[in-house]
């Protein structure tokens, strides 16, 4: 079965949930239940394999060129924590269906963890780095929404926040550090990066790389000093604490750790790292829950505590401790999850979670009781339960290391203050709730009367903490062969053969175990005064300083944001263009010389003309810019040389359409005149002027050197191809012609799609516009009664055919000559934009009933169907074909079908041309003062 | 020759670069017109500058580059559909806003109407 099939169950029952939340809890939490166990199934079924230390991958490209593929594997490592996933998923997806009150959005929930579920199972089966970081932030993203399920409660966003800050940022330190890996290794894919440890170790950025890889894996699975945002993630649901926070979102990082060790690990450096980051964690995390009066803070701590040891296990980095660190993995994930279970039943019975509050509830609630005993039994660490057998193994391994020399012996002796700590508060948290007399009784557990729940709210907890017994009592056969496996996909060759037993003999751990367990029931005894010990040690709100270390980044981030964004867009315009003027002069001051090798041109008069006019023209509608026709005049010099220029420099197609769009630019411009304030703007500070003169002027600079060191060099063209393929293969001599109808026909597809959708675009601007309407110009002069003058209307009418015939045949021509469908259909709608400034809006369309929409949609659908066209004679799309014709009396002519793009292209620029101007134009109609309606109505009467 | 022409695409972007500056809707637009001038002028350059040899087959002996000039085509329409939208788009934001300053507010230039 394939590998994908596990992820994708899960993710298609992130929708289950969804569908069937209307017909009643059992049946969502049952239906939802069914992909975990499919994919489980899918695990077990590859379980003999995995056991016998082969690898499962499975590939599928998917980004090559970035080095991000789809690939999965499934190893002895994965598999542990598959087998977390998806059976204490289970597990608690039913606890859930009960602990959820009847009203809550169970729906949303259950979708939720199966995200969550989702993309834990991405994270441990990624066989590609990138892969799996995407993994990883989808659980922080997942844990977000689970954190914060119950969004009302301020507590829940806060703690959910934190979260995603502390985990998020710590995700990006993991990417900074896996594209190092990738850039070191020369790919993401694990089974090259796990076997390149020693190139990697070599490296000169190793400490670099592993302290991001660190911070990434410390952040999430919350190691002294990130280990803040997990006790405040309590304010989600219980059943998320217990998923997220015992068996998985927080063994991510840890999962980190051991995967990487091939890679990353084997070096002081590592060692070192680990085991601080790891002893202080473990005996902080202890030394609080004993304090904690929350039962879920307890938990929480708790659970700060064992990571802290686990991380330990791994930076002590020898074989056998390495072993000890996988299964105490398993172990923790069992026992925290349990008693995460039955502190929810206790607050769903007794409406509270404060141990002072709570007592004497063995004889209320047996069961729950029970399972809660064996579970704190198993946390503190008393045989023969499972987490006996993982303290054991870490007390032998902290008496054995040789990490610190002579100060070796530090380590054990922590290790043994914070396994007497942890017992101290497991025998707390049993002993409060259950056994002792509650300190504070409030009334309202009377009224409760707290009971043992139902089955399905203890069961799930009873099955987990039996297993805790099972692995116990019977290690080599149940945890073992699942141990094994695991650690031999961490170290490889380096696998050590070892037994779990019970019974070690008399030897120094087990005195160990003993003295932590009389230090933990004293400390128990001695509750209170710890409590003042504590009031004298300083102690820090951890929410309080992430609080206002998040307020100070934000004001930080506003106030840089208010610099540079305050609502200017000439601000914006001047920073960019200096942020381009640093970059092109960076890039300029590495060219040698400016002047390249090719020669350069003898210049003549006429150039020297159409310079001057240029720049003078340039230069004046920029000085002349307050007064606004003046400056547009100005412009018009300019883009009529510009024409001119393309014609000099044997550019004939480009001088013809350039001609073309200036006119039609050039009325729309006049047009939109009309519109705006007829006053000139006031002047600005000569400062401002100052700075934008010097930042064009360089900016200029800038250009001209570039466009001058390119005029100066030799450019090695692709335009070889075209021009030898023009005849022969695109049946037209006009290649610049052939280039925009054949070879590149695909770009003139887009661009009248472009020019059509600003068509379309302005129509719906100019929709219900509100317009001034000014009568008259600045100094109160009525506009001119002679809105139609007669010359212009006569030479209009009589230009009108003429116009017509000439751009048909600068249609038909294009293909050879200069010309074309861009240039005919730019003459034609300004042919017949000059009626309507001849004759006026209602007077023309009256006549012209066509609609321009249609006609541009027309053209592109025109040209889209000669594209496709090419499909049906089984061509890729837009490929052009031609031929020579005998027709009587014209003679021979060539039929292209780019002839038929061509008219499509025709068609759509006519259209558009005419969709923008036209409309434009009778907005101006519309809105004229009424002062002018009867002239309007007495020039339309004369002119019939 | 070359300097001339670079001088001008120097001179045209600068000014535009000048006016797009500005705080009046209509300049940005007389801007944009001018600097779409001075790229498209610099793109064509690229194919170099030729006399008397358009690239059309049997007409001239060393026809020009004819690639950059079917960019420039498509650029100089595709700049009149831009230009057309802004137009639009000015006009449309001086019937809503009342003025024609590109912030939409009346800047420290004053406004007349």
């Amino acid at each position: 079965m394939s590998l994908l099939w596990i992820p994708l169950l899960t993710l298609a029952g992130t929708l289950v949930p969804l569908f069937t939340a209307s017909r009643g809890r059992v049946i969502c939490t049952t239906a939802t239940i069914i992909a975990p166990l499919a994919a489980l199934s899918i695990v077990l079924s590859h379980l003999p394999t995995l056991l016998s230390g082969e690898v499962v991958t499975q590939h599928w490209n998917w980004m090559p060129l970035l080095g991000l593929d789809l690939a999965l594997r499934l190893d002895g490592l994965t598999l542990l924590f598959a087998l977390l996933i998806l059976g204490i998923g289970s597990q608690i997806i039913t606890y859930a269906g009960y602990y959820l009150a009847s009203d809550e959005k169970d729906g949303r929930f259950f979708s939720f963890m199966m995200l969550f579920m989702t993309a834990m199972l991405g994270i441990v089966m990624a066989d590609n780095l990138l892969l799996m970081w995407l993994f990883w932030e989808l659980t922080s993203v997942a844990s977000f929404l689970l954190i914060g399920f119950w969004g009302h409660l301020s507590d829940a966003r806060r703690g959910a926040r934190m979260a995603l800050t502390v985990t998020g940022a710590g995700g990006l330190a993991l990417l900074a550090g896996i594209l190092l890996i990738g850039n070191e290794v020369g790919s993401f894919a694990m089974s090259d990066v796990l076997v390149a440890g020693d190139q990697l170790r070599a490296a000169p950025h190793y400490p670099l790389i592993m302290a991001l890889v660190l911070l990434g894996a410390f952040t999430k699975s919350a190691q002294f000093p990130f280990h803040f945002w997990l006790p405040h993630a309590m304010a989600a649901p219980t059943p998320v604490s217990a998923y997220l926070h015992s068996a998985t979102m927080v063994k991510a990082g840890i999962f980190l750790l051991a995967r990487l060790h091939p890679a990353l690990g084997d070096t002081s450096l590592w060692a070192v790292s680990l085991t601080l980051a790891g002893l202080a964690t473990l005996v902080y995390g202890a030394w609080f829950a004993l304090l904690e009066r929350d039962l879920k803070g307890i938990l929480a701590f708790s659970t700060v505590s064992h990571l802290g040891l686990i991380v330990l296990l791994l930076g002590l980095d020898t074989p056998l401790s390495i072993v000890a660190a996988l299964f105490h993995i398993l172990n923790h994930a069992l026992f925290k999850a349990t008693l995460f279970m039955s502190v929810g039943i206790i607050d769903h019975e007794t409406g509270t979670r404060d141990i002072r509050r709570l007592g004497g509830l063995w004889s209320l609630m047996p069961i729950t009781g029970t399972l809660t005993l064996m579970a704190g039994a198993a946390m503190a660490g008393f045989p023969p339960f499972n987490g006996f057998l993982s303290k054991e193994m870490l007390l032998t391994k902290a008496l054995a290391t040789e990490l610190f020399g002579g100060l070796g012996s530090i380590i054990p002796l922590l290790v043994l203050l914070g396994a007497t700590l942890s017992v101290a508060y497991s025998l707390r948290l049993v002993h409060g709730v259950f056994f002792a007399k509650s300190i504070d009784n409030s009334p309202a557990e009377q009224v409760l009367h707290p009971h043992d729940p139902p089955k399905g709210m203890y069961l799930p907890g009873l099955v987990l903490a039996f297993l805790c017994l099972l692995v116990g009592l019977l290690p080599m056969t149940l945890a073992a062969p699942l141990i094994n496996s695991a650690s031999l996909a961490v170290q490889g060759v380096n696998n050590p053969v070892f037994t779990f037993a019970l019974w070690h003999g008399l030897n120094l751990p087990l005195m160990m175990s003993i003295t932590a367990i009389a230090g933990g029931a004293l400390l128990l005894r001695e509750h209170k005064r710890l409590g003042l010990l504590a009031n004298i040690l300083p102690s820090q709100n951890a929410k309080v300083v992430f609080e206002k270390l998040i307020t100070r980044i934000v004001k930080a981030a506003l106030w840089v944001t208010l610099r540079l964004e305050n609502g200017s867009l000439q601000r914006y315009q001047a920073l960019l263009l200096l942020s381009a003027l640093a970059m092109t002069a960076l890039g300029l001051s590495n060219v040698s010389s400016l002047t390249g090798s090719a020669g350069i041109q003898p210049i003549d008069g006429l150039v020297i003309l159409g310079a001057a006019v240029m720049m003078l023209g340039a230069i004046g509608s920029a000085l002349a810019h307050r007064w606004r026709l003046v400056s547009l005049l100005m412009l018009s010099v300019v883009g009529l040389t510009v024409s001119l220029t393309f014609i000099r420099f044997s550019a004939p197609d480009l001088a013809l359409t350039q001609l073309s769009v200036e006119v039609a630019s050039m009325i729309l411009m006049i047009l939109a005149l009309f519109f705006l304030p007829q006053r000139p703007p006031l002047w600005v500070s000569s400062r401002r002027i100052m700075r934008d003169v010097l930042l064009a002027g360089s900016l200029g600079l800038i250009i001209a050197s570039l466009n001058y060191a390119l005029l100066t060099r030799e450019v090695a063209s692709i335009s070889d191809f075209f021009l030898a393929e023009s005849v022969p293969g695109g049946g037209g001599t006009n290649v610049v012609n052939v280039i925009l109808v054949d070879f590149r026909g695909f770009d003139t597809l887009g661009e009248i799609t472009v020019l059509t959708l600003a068509g379309l675009a302005t129509y719906k601007l100019l929709n219900r516009l509100r317009l001034f309407k000014p009568s008259g110009n600045v100094e109160g002069i009525r506009w001119s009664r002679h809105r139609y003058p007669l010359i212009l209307d006569v030479v209009a009418q009589i230009i009108l055919p003429i116009a017509l015939l000439v751009s048909f045949y600068i249609f038909l021509r294009g293909h050879n000559q200069p010309g074309g469908g861009f240039i005919a259909g730019l003459i034609t709608a300004i042919a017949l934009l000059l009626q309507y400034i001849a004759r006026g809006y209602e007077w023309t369309s009256q006549r012209l009933k066509v609609s321009f929409p249609f006609i541009s949609v027309l053209g592109l659908a025109i040209a889209v169907s000669t594209g496709l066209g090419s499909w049906l004679f089984g061509y890729p799309f837009l490929t052009s074909s031609f031929g020579y014709f005998d027709i009587p009396l014209i003679g021979k002519i060539e039929l292209a079908t780019a002839m038929l793009f061509d008219l499509g292209v025709y068609l759509a620029v006519v259209g558009a041309t005419l969709m923008i101007l036209v409309n434009l134009g009778s907005v101006t109609t519309a809105h004229r003062p009424t002062l002018q309606t009867t002239e309007q109505s007495a020039s339309k009467e004369g002119s019939k | 020759m070359e300097l001339l022409f670079s001088l001008v695409t120097g001179v045209l972007s600068a000014s535009g670069i000048y006016l797009l500056l500005r705080g009046r809707t209509f300049s940005i637009i007389v801007g944009l017109v001018l600097l779409s001038y001075a790229v498209n002028l610099f793109l064509f350059s690229t194919g170099g500058l030729h006399t008397h040899s358009a690239a059309v087959i049997g007409e001239s002996a060393i026809p020009a580059d004819p690639l950059p000039q079917a960019l420039v085509l498509t650029a100089i329409v595709i700049g009149f559909a831009m230009t057309a939208f802004i137009v639009i788009l000015a006009i449309r934001t001086r019937a809503e806003l009342g003025n024609d300053h590109v912030d939409g507010k009346q800047g420290e230039e004053g406004d007349t109407r």
